[in-house]
């Protein structure tokens, strides 16, 4: 194992930090390969807690901090770890790393923490963070993994937070709790928030929009 | 008579895939024809039943705090939640095992059929999330099975509509980019908006 290790750091530092491929990783799954609108992983939470930017906000830094490092360990001991057990090794990692979070979050923004309720549990059933387990970080070395683990944390925070403004902006006019949209000048009332988008089916149907568009951009079609 | 309302409350008002979204990536993937979606719902009601009462001894008899006290009075102290999550995940991860090979060796047809997303289930997270929310909930013992059992009847009947919805859909012209994923997110929106009308039934 540790030679192993060895030559895999090696190989690792003959190849610049950011090289092409790696910068690849990173950057893929904001668009061309976004687990949410493309992979379809992970879209329970994105529909949960877009209501407002805050909460969306700090899941997608839980969800990042939690896929990079998940995938950093998985990697590491890719090569101990049997086949069969695979699933409870991954769960375990994963768990652990949330557990860290969950706790960070009940200490120092309890509120917010409050607002997202299960869904810190529930990082853990992220299927983005299995799916990148399972498909990039059992085959590939520490570093891309790690790479792969923020890009795709990043792909799904962005999604989280273009649904979230908008919900927010057309729910209750305003964006990270400031008001945006203020008094009709005409009538001088105030904004109605527009109730759709504070329900979750606002968000599913925000989602459906966003796939639209970034389909007919890319040019992406399924049969079906 | 609570348990009844308990149990319509879970399946039609906090509906686990139109109220809260939980379960959702196999609910999209699984749904495009009704006897795979009706395969993939039963084993979810099977692994909700089992697990949410179990996970409700292990929470009301290990990790609540105090909950320890059934073995000596020095342990009255201990609060052991924090460890909730990967006590609840080890159980569902084994008893989707259990599922699995019972699946596999009374039904290999639809094993077959459901394919990757049988082990999957143990990352559905309508199961974890039922976990989640019966720890948040002063639910007693027969509460939390009816709790479980009836999510899964609601995620069940979920599954089914869309995926009947969606064999129609088929047939119909709906603009390119927007195939498949897109229009089924729109589809799944309304429908939410369709049981946000049995809020207003009163139990």
């Amino acid at each position: 194992m540790s030679t192993q290790t060895e030559t895999a750091a090696k190989v690792q530092s003959a190849e610049p930090l950011f090289s092409k491929k790696n910068r690849k990783l990173l950057v893929d799954p904001l668009d061309g390969n976004n687990p949410i609108t493309v992979q379809v992983l992970g879209i329970c939470s994105a529909l949960a807690v877009t209501v407002q930017m805050k909460p969306a906000l700090v899941m997608s830094l839980g969800v990042i901090f939690v896929a990079s490092f998940s995938s950093l360990f998985i990697s590491l001991l890719r090569n101990t770890i049997p086949t069969r057990i695979r699933i409870i090794v991954q769960l375990a990692v994963v768990a652990s790393w949330v557990v860290i979070v969950d706790q960070v979050l009940k200490a120092y923004v309890y509120d917010v923490s409050k607002q997202l309720s299960v869904f810190v549990g529930l990082i853990i059933t992220n299927c983005i963070i299995m799916g990148r387990l399972e498909a990039f970080a059992l085959g590939n070395k520490p570093w891309p993994s790690f790479l792969d683990g923020i890009g795709n944390g990043l792909g799904y925070g962005v999604i989280l937070i273009i649904v979230a403004f908008f919900r927010e902006l057309l729910g209750s006019g305003s964006v990270f709790g400031v008001k945006i949209l203020g008094a009709d000048s005409l009538t001088g009332l105030p904004y109605q928030g527009n109730g759709l988008m504070m329900l979750p089916a606002g968000a599913c149907i925000v989602i459906g929009l966003l796939i639209w568009a970034q389909r007919a951009r890319n040019g992406y079609a399924e049969e079906h | 008579m609570e348990l009844i309302s308990l149990g319509i409350r879970s399946i039609f008002i906090d509906n686990m895939i139109f109220a809260y979204f939980l379960g959702m990536c196999s609910y999209l993937a699984v749904s495009k024809k009704v006897p795979t979606a009706l395969g993939l719902g039963m084993a979810v009601i099977f692994v909700l039943t089992t697990t949410v009462p179990l996970n409700w001894l292990i929470v009301n008899y290990l990790l609540k705090p105090g909950a320890l006290a059934w073995i000596s009075p020095a342990f009255a102290e201990v609060d052991l939640s924090f460890l909730s999550f990967i006590v609840f995940i080890a159980v569902i991860a084994s008893f989707v095992q259990l599922t699995e090979m019972a699946v596999e060796k009374f039904a290999p047809a639809l094993y077959n059929a459901l394919g990757i997303f049988l082990p999957l289930i143990a990352v559905n997270c309508s199961i974890l999330g039922a976990a989640l929310f019966m720890q948040g909930r002063p639910y007693s013992f027969a509460e939390a099975t009816v709790y479980g059992f009836s999510s899964g009847i609601g995620w069940m009947i979920a599954i089914v509509a869309l995926a009947a919805i969606r064999e129609k859909l088929r047939y119909s012209n709906v603009p390119k980019p927007l195939k498949g994923l897109g229009i089924t997110f729109i589809l799944v929106g309304l429908m939410s908006l369709g049981f946000l009308s049995f809020m207003g039934i009163t139990l």
